[in-house]
């Protein structure tokens, strides 16, 4: 018998807001995405010096992720066993540009090895897991669009091989500052919504 | 040499993203790896960049960079008898 499984909370940042369980907590319509995420990093705290040597994608996504687990009140002193998943479409794409540009003129060959570290996106995973001692599985995946129905089964699957007791997953984009979306949510043994695609869906357009 | 130490100060910020701080902030003798500045390698591998880009400087051995940047006082004398511009 399949045991079912629950969604704790979520959290999404995009067009300019951040929702922490279909609230938001944070509005900034004016800026760009430059300027939103760190009013929203010091709006909500976060106190994380390391934050501003990330690329946007691992922005976008540890600040997604660290919300919603500040709110899980978890002991950053201890190893959590919290696995994660993410997704997207764009892949690491604007950091993959801007090494492209570093490297393009052979007269002006500058690559960064700070941005070079971030051409890949699962990085964003080891900026959460670092700071919340996640030792546990993670995969990013790379989608057409969103796939709820991937991210249901594969999760499913973490905890129910005893992989993980909870799941950190869902998706991040980030193409361009005007072309981002972070929606991260917590699955585990007790919630309130259920863990399904359609209710994962249901939280992705709302 | 005092302007030296201010615009390695200045682009030791810029290079490394040191959000809310100041060349103010950061002392000529202040360690800059160890200490409150919080570098890592990484940073460390920007500095060698940031040496051949501003100063025509190109580290051969990445152990010379151990004494080099050891403070912005160890860095300016290095960066004003090796610059190439």
């Amino acid at each position: 018998m399949n045991q079912p499984y629950y969604i704790k909370s979520s959290c999404s940042i995009k067009n300019s807001q951040v929702s922490l369980n279909g609230s938001i907590v944070f509005k900034n319509e004016t800026d760009s995405f430059s300027e939103f995420i760190k009013a929203a990093y010091k709006q909500q705290n976060t106190n994380y010096p390391k934050f501003f040597k990330m690329d946007n994608l691992s922005k976008l996504a540890f600040l997604t992720a660290d919300i919603l687990l500040k709110n899980e009140n978890l002991n950053p002193e201890e190893t959590n066993d919290i696995a994660m998943v993410f997704s997207n479409k764009a892949s690491s794409l604007d950091t993959d540009r801007k090494h492209q540009d570093s490297i393009q003129n052979k007269e002006n060959y500058y690559p960064s090895p700070a941005i070079f570290v971030y051409t890949l996106p699962n990085i964003c995973i080891g900026e959460i897991s670092i700071k919340y001692k996640l030792y546990s599985e993670n995969s990013f995946f790379i989608f057409n669009g969103f796939n709820a129905s991937h991210l249901c089964s594969y999760t499913k699957s973490l905890i129910s091989s005893n992989k993980a007791t909870q799941v950190l997953c869902g998706w991040v984009e980030f193409d361009d500052e005007d072309n981002y979306e972070a929606f991260i949510y917590l699955v585990a043994k007790e919630g309130t919504i259920k863990h399904s695609e359609e209710d994962i869906l249901t939280l992705y357009n709302s | 040499m005092e302007a030296l130490k201010q615009e390695l100060k200045k682009n030791i910020i810029e290079q490394i993203n040191l959000e809310d701080m100041t060349v103010e902030d950061i002392a000529n003798e202040d360690l800059l790896f160890g200490g409150g500045l919080g570098l890592d390698s990484i940073d460390a591998l920007e500095l060698i960049v940031m040496l051949d880009k501003n100063y025509g400087i190109r580290l051969t051995d990445p152990k010379e960079g151990r004494a080099i940047f050891e403070s912005i006082n160890t860095m300016a004398a290095y960066v004003a008898e090796h610059r190439t511009k």
